[in-house]
């Protein structure tokens, strides 16, 4: 059982001398195999509750559990996707997915399965030995997804994964994730600030509230998804015509209007 | 290091040409103008002469080409050992907090003596073969390579750290295998700094040396009032300093050629 769970938890910072709140008192959990996405308007803690998760970043106040084990320290058991892709430049592709092999101490032959696969999975076959400044950014972002699922992770948290990316390379790599995400569930935190992306990859999207971040509403799109049989569309702009997936779409956007109009005062 | 202190080794060679016949016509002329007794300030042609004597007679014991040798051979040693304990400590010093702390404010006092006054300590300390004077190349060329070590290793992008932390790199791997490599441009800038300072300690290092090099070279020729060679040997210095240089820029560009500019 790999679960996520936030309970009552908090963030504060200190900027300039005082104390704000960037996450107020979250209690969400992720269950076993569930992809939940959290939107919310820039600056509403939604990356500090990813990072909270990661190790990354600790709580204020409350608690975070993988796997039912506080969080205390980042690990290869909550593999992270980030935004920048912090690729190491002077690995190559090969080396980059093999590094959290070698320090997890498993032999040569092994390590050398896992990266010949998740190379495959990833559609990153011949450029192994190429490096991450000779890749695009959709390819370099293949390569720390398989960086991060060749951990074999409990969780994987994902930080706006496709946020640099083109409009194209973006759609080719959600349709991918979809993909992967059915063929091989796993526990997904995923953070985005583009609703589109959320409704299509996610089985629930949290709605966050800017300054501070507290949980709005949690939509179950699953039930929606599943009732309408989305997953049989293997295109994305099919799924994204359907009557079902724009009503969601429309309703996230209404509630996350009212936190841009509540900013603007 | 965003000052480029040396030009790009590859200029024009007609404004090099020009450059160079300019330097010497200037030398000519001050020479000739007499500022200093003609003794004391010794033309090209004299200087050029008595470098090229160099290379076949032997001055103060060796020829040219073996003082310098035995020069490159303390300098090497000296490099060397500021390498071998400016870059660990500097990258020690920029990964852990109580380590700076520790360090820094000794180091902080120590860099500002200048090299040659360690020459006294160095030699009752090392003595005069090798020992003193390899201490006092490697006190010019240390605190550079430390400092930028340090630099190098306090600028990493954090989500380098944050990415090894994730994958579950050990304390270990993750100073050889991230903050190292992360560094390198700055180590590269350090090395460069740490060789011109050491290579110019030369001279200072070689008041102790015990009868070869081309710093004793210089000193000799002091004593023997023959300015000629003390000229003849600063022209070596010189020479042999650009080489490093270019030697250290090459080995910047391999070591950087797979990252992005």
């Amino acid at each position: 059982m790999s679960e996520i769970t936030f309970t009552n938890v908090s963030r504060s910072f200190e900027r300039d001398g005082n104390m704000f709140l960037a996450v107020d008192s979250v209690s969400l959990t992720v269950r076993d195999r569930e992809f939940v996405a959290i939107v919310g308007p820039s600056g509403c803690g939604k990356t500090t509750c990813m990072r909270m998760a990661a190790g990354l970043e600790f709580p204020t106040a409350g608690q975070v559990t993988v796997s039912g084990k506080e969080v205390i320290s980042p690990g290869p058991d909550r593999a992270v996707v980030f935004q920048q892709f912090a690729l190491f430049p002077w690995k190559t592709v090969s080396e980059n997915i093999d590094f959290g092999l070698r320090a997890k101490g498993l032999d040569e032959a092994e390590r050398r399965r896992i990266v010949e696969h998740n190379i495959a999975l990833m559609n990153l076959r011949g450029y192994e030995t190429a490096f991450p400044h000779q890749l695009s950014g959709g390819m370099q972002q293949r390569v720390a997804i398989a960086r991060a699922y060749a951990l074999d992770p409990d969780v994987l948290l994902m930080d706006e994964p496709f946020g640099a990316l083109d409009a194209q390379t973006r759609v080719v790599m959600q349709e991918e994730l979809v993909k992967l995400a059915r063929l091989n569930p796993r526990t997904v935190l995923f953070i985005t600030h583009a609703v589109d992306e959320a409704v299509y990859l996610a089985d629930r999207v949290v709605i966050m509230t800017s300054r501070p971040g507290k949980i709005k509403e949690i939509l179950d799109v699953k039930a929606v998804r599943d009732a309408e049989n989305w997953d049989q569309h293997s295109r994305i702009e099919d799924v994204m015509d359907l009557a079902s997936f724009v009503h969601l779409r429309t309703r996230i956007w209404k509630s996350l209007r009212e936190e841009h109009a509540g900013d603007d005062h | 290091m965003t000052t480029r202190t040396v030009r790009s080794f590859k200029p024009s060679w007609r404004e090099t040409t020009i450059g160079t016949a300019a330097f010497f016509g200037v030398w000519y002329f001050v020479a000739l103008i007499g500022i200093a007794p003609a003794k004391f300030f010794p033309m090209p042609h004299e200087v050029l002469a008595k470098l090229f004597a160099l290379t076949h007679t032997q001055f103060a014991g060796a020829t040219l080409q073996m003082h310098l040798l035995s020069s490159l051979h303390r300098y090497a040693m000296g490099f060397l050992l500021a390498i071998v304990i400016g870059l660990p400590l500097g990258l020690l010093m920029g990964r852990f907090r109580w380590l700076d702390v520790v360090v820094t404010p000794l180091f902080d006092a120590l860099r500002f003596i200048a090299p040659v006054a360690w020459v006294p300590f160095a030699a009752l300390w090392f003595g005069t073969g090798i020992g003193g004077p390899t201490l006092i190349i490697f006190a010019g060329a240390f605190p550079p390579i430390l400092i930028n070590a340090y630099r190098g290793a306090r600028g990493v992008d954090p989500r380098y750290l944050e990415a090894a932390s994730m994958l579950g790199i050990g304390s270990f791997k993750t100073i050889t295998d991230v903050l190292f490599p992360a560094a390198i441009p700055s180590i590269i800038a350090g090395l460069r700094v740490g060789a011109g300072l050491g290579w110019m300690s030369l001279v200072g290092a070689e008041l102790i040396a015990a009868n070869r090099g081309v710093g004793y070279l210089i000193v000799k020729g002091q004593s023997a009032v023959d300015t000629p060679i003390v000229m003849a040997g600063m022209i070596a210095i010189g020479a042999v300093g650009v080489v490093i240089d270019v030697v250290l820029r090459k080995l910047e560009k391999h070591l950087l050629r797979h990252r992005k500019s």
